[in-house]
């Protein structure tokens, strides 16, 4: 999965990979703050399913979503294997839970093929394309629109 | 070099201290005997204010500022030379001024100007006050005068006529600069030249005894002949800044004629003056006293707000991040030696200390917000048709600056009830042998960690009957209800309470004292009144020291830590399965000294886990609403009080339903800190039973 990351940037976006389950995800690197291992969180109540809990991160309180349940791959069971990809979104930080941060890579926009329709997933809202590269399919996610549909669900009891 | 935004942006700023200093001088005037003559530092502290605001104003070319500025100061120096004579007449046309001055320089922050007629209108107004009308004639406001002003020249215009005969005078200044002055930046060619403005200027100097010369504090003394006409008032005031840092004396060197009728100053041959010396009678030159300036401020800086907040929140994690280290080293059992558990000790006491003195960089005085309410009595009282008297206690008092601003529209609303429904019209007054003009106080202290804020008025007091036939027609009490003096004037903090055969201009604004009660409970304050038939109300307003820290009790509820403000908590109870009743399918009620309340299941209003059965392991939390109403609050276990540090839910997810906000506590973990109002106020506790406590009859 190696993309070849030239010196002279270009038009090049540096993505950050990640593995949730068995699949394969990036997403925008300038947005990511930190990776940290799991740790506790405090429960949430009334939350969206998805909506672990909050984390105190150096003294603010930053929530933890679940990304595997947000896309629809189903609640992912935290364990301390797990990292948080903390991202820091318009003026919100949000933590992001996953199963393994792989790599850095720097793609070019033409790489990006957009995503084939593929009937009825709930991810496909938040990815914005695919990229294939090897033998791995790479999605690409916008972690804004993820945040932006977490702040616009509060759910009532 | 600052650029010229900026150093706009700290003339409004410094508008705003001169202001207040205006507005104090004001206050102390209308507190005065009607016989007794003004103090005239307080007059020439006011004159200075404007002064100040005025120069300020016409180097930025703030037309309508310097020019209203220029009429109300032109007024000030006519009282204070004695050419006007205090009468209580002035007070009211110089706090109108006053507030005029206030608008137009809040106009001038914003970018905008005041339509032209109006402000000659207002001008006008002010200068109407002169005791010379030949004077107001050469006070021009058109256009054109604009281009004219200048505003050195003009400050002592107003005494023109008496001026134009005096022989020159000519000054001996002997200036000799302390370190203090070096190192505060100042000049002394800067203060030279603006010597020579004044007239010629012969200018020696001699270096001080065998001491090697420092650079830093050089031991060198000037000495300075200035022949000019000027006022010695003005040879001070090119001193003003510098007359703390330095040894000046300034002598008169020829007969100057006296410039003012006021019989009070002596016209010496040779009149020497000490500034330093301080003890000067003389109105005029009090103006530069450097004790008085002393005791008039303080030494400040001024600090952007988001350093300061950002500051605090960093100390609020050093106080968590020590809490941590402290609990995982007790945790650790290892054989702590008795070292470190002092280094621990010390380390917490430093870190509380560093947090409260960091929080007090917040706080700021309540004098700002008192002058504010001064203002709003005042135009009240007006529309009222009363007359009000104003008096203020404990300016002093510092709160969190959020607070204070938040508290504007409750203390408003108080202050306003308190002059349109409190006080009774004058005739009414004088009819039951009180003192015509009516007086409403406003105070502040600090009592037991809290800051109590007090609005009291000398009238009527609460109509009890009155409040109590509205209340019923309104359906919030039952026709039968019997109900104690307290409980009467609580009423008046219901929401859709109002005594509507009094609406006003004033009240029905749609703000009710109800909005008052929640707004203050929202600052996790308590609002409390006590009334007097005939003899008045106090309403009193408790509040916590800032807002960013929170009283709390931490609580387990079905395994997860929560937190209860602990000044909506009564009391906590361990309830007997006997006192606990079975009203309806579900809602369970608990007997506390013959009153009935509701019992609200904290798990389930989280959702943790389903309604336990509870008389066994459980705990109750009496708890006040802002409705005043009662409630017992179902927890697991007590764990700890303390004080927590509130953290903001919202700004990184939002709105949790029930949850006021999250803190940190010692351990790390967050915890949510309950939100009891929306506890109380949206939850039916159970369909078929009132949610109102029922009092049993015994």
């Amino acid at each position: 999965m190696k993309t070849e990351t030239s010196p002279e940037k270009g038009s090049k976006r540096e993505l950050i990979t990640f593995s949730i389950g068995q699949q394969d995800f990036c997403m925008d690197i300038m947005l990511v703050r930190e990776i940290r291992g799991w740790t506790k969180v405090t429960m949430l109540p009334h939350s969206p399913a998805d909506v672990l809990g909050v984390m105190n991160l150096r003294g603010a309180v930053v929530p933890i979503v679940d990304l595997s349940a947000r896309l629809g791959l189903g609640a992912c069971k935290p364990s301390k294997r797990d990292v948080i990809i903390i991202a820091h979104i318009g003026n919100q930080t949000v933590g992001f839970l996953v199963t393994a941060v792989s790599d850095i890579v720097g793609i070019s926009p033409e790489e990006i093929q957009p995503m084939p329709k593929v009937g009825g997933l709930d991810e496909n809202g938040f990815v914005q394309g695919i990229i294939a590269s090897g033998d791995r399919t790479l999605r690409v996610l916008d972690i804004s629109e993820l945040a932006a549909a977490m702040a616009a669900e509060p759910v009532e009891a | 070099m600052a650029s010229l935004n900026e150093l706009r942006q700290i003339f409004f700023q410094e508008c705003e201290e001169q202001l207040e200093e205006l507005t104090d001088g004001l206050s102390e005037l209308e507190l005065l005997q009607p016989d007794h003559e003004p103090d005239p530092e307080t007059i020439n502290r006011m004159f200075r204010a404007v002064h100040s605001i005025k120069g300020g104003a016409a180097s930025f070319s703030l037309d309508a500022i310097t020019q209203y500025a220029h009429a109300f100061e032109t007024i000030l120096d006519e009282l204070r030379s004695g050419k006007l004579t205090m009468s209580r007449e002035i007070i009211p046309v110089f706090y109108r001024g006053a507030d005029r001055l206030t608008d137009f320089i809040a106009l001038g922050e914003a970018g905008s100007v005041p339509d032209v007629s109006e402000l000659a209108n207002d001008i006008s107004e002010i200068t109407a006050l002169s005791s010379d009308s030949h004077q107001i004639g050469e006070v021009e406001f058109g256009d054109d005068c604009i281009a004219e002003f200048v505003p050195v020249a003009l400050s002592f215009a107003a005494d023109g006529a008496d001026l134009s005969d005096t022989e020159h005078g000519n000054y001996s200044i002997k200036f000799k600069p302390t370190k203090a002055l070096y190192s505060n930046g100042h000049e002394p060619v800067q203060l030279f030249r603006e010597l020579e403005t004044l007239g010629s200027v012969d200018i020696s100097f001699s270096l001080g005894g065998a001491a090697a010369w420092d650079v830093n504090d050089p031991d060198i003394s000037w000495h300075i002949l200035l022949s000019s006409g000027c006022l010695e008032s003005e040879v001070y005031e090119v001193f003003e800044f510098a007359h703390d840092l330095a040894e000046i004396q300034i002598e008169i060197l020829k007969t100057e004629k006296p410039i003012f009728e006021s019989s009070e100053r002596p016209a010496p041959a040779l009149s020497q003056l000490e500034i330093n010396a301080g003890g000067l009678a003389n109105a005029e030159e009090k103006e530069t006293s450097p004790e008085k300036a002393k005791s008039a401020q303080k030494a400040t800086v001024r600090v952007d707000l988001e350093l300061v907040d950002e500051l605090i929140n960093m100390v609020g994690e050093l106080v968590i991040t020590q809490a941590v280290m402290t609990q995982s080293i007790t945790e650790s059992e290892l054989s702590v030696s008795r070292q470190l558990a002092t280094t621990l000790d010390d380390f917490k006491t430093l870190t509380r200390t560093i947090q409260e003195r960091v929080m007090g960089i917040r706080a700021q005085s309540v004098k700002p917000l008192f002058q504010r309410m001064g203002r709003i009595v005042r135009e009240t009282a007006q529309i009222a048709g009363k007359e009000v008297r104003f008096i203020t206690e404990g300016e002093d008092t510092e709160v969190d600056r959020t607070v204070i601003e938040r508290l504007v529209d409750p203390l408003t609303h108080i202050l306003r009830n308190a002059i349109d429904h409190g006080l009774e019209h004058t005739d009414r007054r004088i009819e039951v042998g009180k003192v015509p003009n009516g007086s409403v106080k406003l105070s502040a202290a600090h009592r037991s960690g809290r800051v109590v804020i007090e609005v009291n008025d000398d009238g009527g007091g609460v109509n009890r009957e009155k409040v109590l036939s509205s209340a019923i027609e309104k359906g919030l009490v039952s026709e039968t209800a019997k109900l104690g003096d307290a409980e009467i004037d609580r009423l008046l903090f219901l929401p859709g309470f109002s005594t509507a055969s009094a609406i006003t201009n004033l009240s029905g604004r749609g703000v009710g004292m109800d909005v008052v009660n929640s707004e203050i409970r929202r600052l996790g304050g308590r609002v409390s009144i006590i009334s007097t038939p005939g003899q008045g109300t106090t309403i009193s307003i408790s509040l916590p020291l800032t807002l960013a820290v929170l009283d709390g009790m931490v609580v387990n509820v079905a395994n997860q830590t929560m937190v209860v403000p602990i000044s909506a908590i009564t009391e906590t109870i361990r309830p007997e399965a006997s006192k606990v009743h079975l009203i309806g399918p579900e809602a369970r009620m608990i007997s506390v000294r013959d009153l009935m309340l509701p019992i609200i299941d904290l798990g389930t209003i989280f959702g943790f886990e389903p309604e336990r059965k509870l008389g066994q392991d459980g705990i109750l939390l009496i708890v006040e609403d802002d409705k005043g109403d009662q409630f017992a609050l179902a927890v697991d276990h007590i764990l700890d009080q303390r004080q927590v540090v509130i953290k903001s839910l919202e700004s990184n997810y939002g709105h949790v339903p029930y949850v006021a906000a999250a803190t940190i506590l010692g351990d790390g973990q967050i915890a949510l800190i309950v939100d009891l109002d929306e506890i109380t106020n949206e939850i039916p506790v159970a369909a078929s039973v009132s949610p109102k406590p029922v009092r049993v009859s015994a």
